[in-house]
């Protein structure tokens, strides 16, 4: 009985201790009045050497920028250096085997179309620092002894 | 007016034209040939250098709706520097021989506007290869001399430049390479490339 009569209070009560936490709108807490502050530009790294992994499947981040890169039907910027005809000469990491077959499994000449657009998977790196706090360790398989 | 007195007429202007002046003095005649000269030769110019101008290359849809399109999404339209460079400064070389050679060429493409050769985007697009290898051509042949005019390999400070840009650069330049062969496609989308390079298209 006491625990019901407690519940009936809680309920009631509930809205208003919704409304000592009043709700924001996605702009946050300025006001209408004042202007927000502006987020900071983030800048694209520098050019480094390949970033590590942090598990084995990772697709690889791309240490450099890509501003202006073309990816279409008829052009793929970064096959001009990472395609096995270019990665000799220009330096660059070649794609990997797993590129060259289709979703049945089916080995093809030429790069597959579910691995052709090379953004769906690999991504340059802002100097952002991460939103929310993260303690994610890479396996140890991936750890210098 | 029948032929021969048309006939006479000609002859009459052609005999003024001449036989040496009576009336006025050579100096007179020298000073207004000099004026004329000037105003021919700067309206020449200034001819010259309108169709040089942005506003002038657009006023085609075809190169507005096209290639214009495409260039304002690149660095030579908005970069860190402020710095543009227009189609000009790209296609149509800085010294006046050159410019002139061009200009005379630039007939051909007045001629295929009033044919209507690329007057859609999709005559555009099946004659784009075509265009590209014509560029391309060029600047190979004048070692991409268009870009030399702002760009110059000797100037640039390969310790403020990335990492494969200094690679790419010193490697290139030393095996001969010019602007062009690295640097396909930096104003406009660049046509099917399957010919050129078969490893960097979807097929
Ligand atoms: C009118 C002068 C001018 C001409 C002509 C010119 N450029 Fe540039 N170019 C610039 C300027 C200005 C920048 C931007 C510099 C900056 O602020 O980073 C630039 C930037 C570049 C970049 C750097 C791209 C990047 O993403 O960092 C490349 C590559 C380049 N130009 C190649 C060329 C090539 C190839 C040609 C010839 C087809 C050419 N340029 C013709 C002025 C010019
Ligand atoms: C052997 C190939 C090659 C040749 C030849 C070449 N470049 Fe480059 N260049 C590159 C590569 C690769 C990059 C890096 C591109 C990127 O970041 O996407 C680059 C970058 C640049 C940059 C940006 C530099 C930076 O790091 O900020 C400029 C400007 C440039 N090139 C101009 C030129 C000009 C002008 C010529 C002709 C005189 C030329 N390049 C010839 C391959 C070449
Ligand atoms: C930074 C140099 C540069 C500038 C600026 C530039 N172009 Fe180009 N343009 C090129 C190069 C290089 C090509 C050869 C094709 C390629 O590599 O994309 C080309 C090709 C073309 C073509 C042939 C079709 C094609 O897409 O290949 C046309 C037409 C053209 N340009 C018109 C223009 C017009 C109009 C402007 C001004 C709005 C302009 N260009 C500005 C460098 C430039």
């Amino acid at each position: 009985m006491i625990n019901k009569m407690k519940i009936i209070l809680m309920l009631c009560l509930s809205p208003a201790i919704a409304l000592t936490e009043p709700v924001y709108s996605l702009r946050g807490k300025a006001s209408l009045y004042n202007e927000s502050k502006t987020p900071e530009i983030k800048r694209l790294q520098n050019d480094s050497g390949p970033v590590p992994r942090a598990y084995v499947q990772q697709p690889p981040l791309i240490p450099h920028s890509t501003k202006g890169y073309v990816v279409n039907k008829k052009f793929n910027k970064c096959l001009t250096c990472h395609s096995w005809a270019n990665a000799a000469e220009s330096g660059a990491t070649k794609i990997s085997l797993t590129h060259f077959s289709d979703r049945e499994g089916r080995d093809l000449s030429n790069v597959s179309a579910r691995r052709y657009f090379c953004n769906q998977c690999h991504v340059p790196q802002m100097d952002a620092k991460p939103l929310v706090e993260n303690t994610f360790q890479p396996i140890d398989v991936l750890q210098a002894p | 007016m029948n032929e021969y007195q048309q006939n006479g007429k000609l002859s009459h202007y052609w005999r003024l034209f001449r036989s040496p002046s009576a009336q006025y003095s050579l100096g007179a005649l020298l000073s207004i040939g000099f004026v004329a000269g000037i105003i021919f030769w700067g309206g020449f110019n200034t001819a010259m250098e309108l169709s040089n101008t942005e506003t002038f290359c657009i006023s085609c849809h075809e190169m507005e709706e096209n290639v214009y399109k495409e260039y304002q999404d690149t660095i030579h339209y908005n970069n860190r520097s402020g710095v543009r460079a227009v189609c000009s400064d790209c296609h149509v070389p800085k010294d006046w021989t050159h410019k002139l050679v061009r200009k005379i060429r630039a007939t051909n493409e007045l001629f295929h506007k009033v044919l209507g050769t690329i007057d859609t985007p999709e005559k555009f697009e099946a004659k784009r290869l075509q265009m590209a290898q014509h560029v391309w051509k060029t600047m190979k042949e004048t070692d991409s001399r268009e870009c030399r005019n702002c760009h110059d390999y000797q100037s640039m400070d390969y310790t403020e430049q990335k990492k494969r840009s200094v690679q790419q650069h010193i490697q290139g330049f030393d095996a001969g390479q010019t602007c062009i062969d690295c640097h396909k496609g930096i104003a406009h989308s660049l046509p099917s490339m399957v010919e050129i390079d078969p490893s960097a298209v979807f097929q």
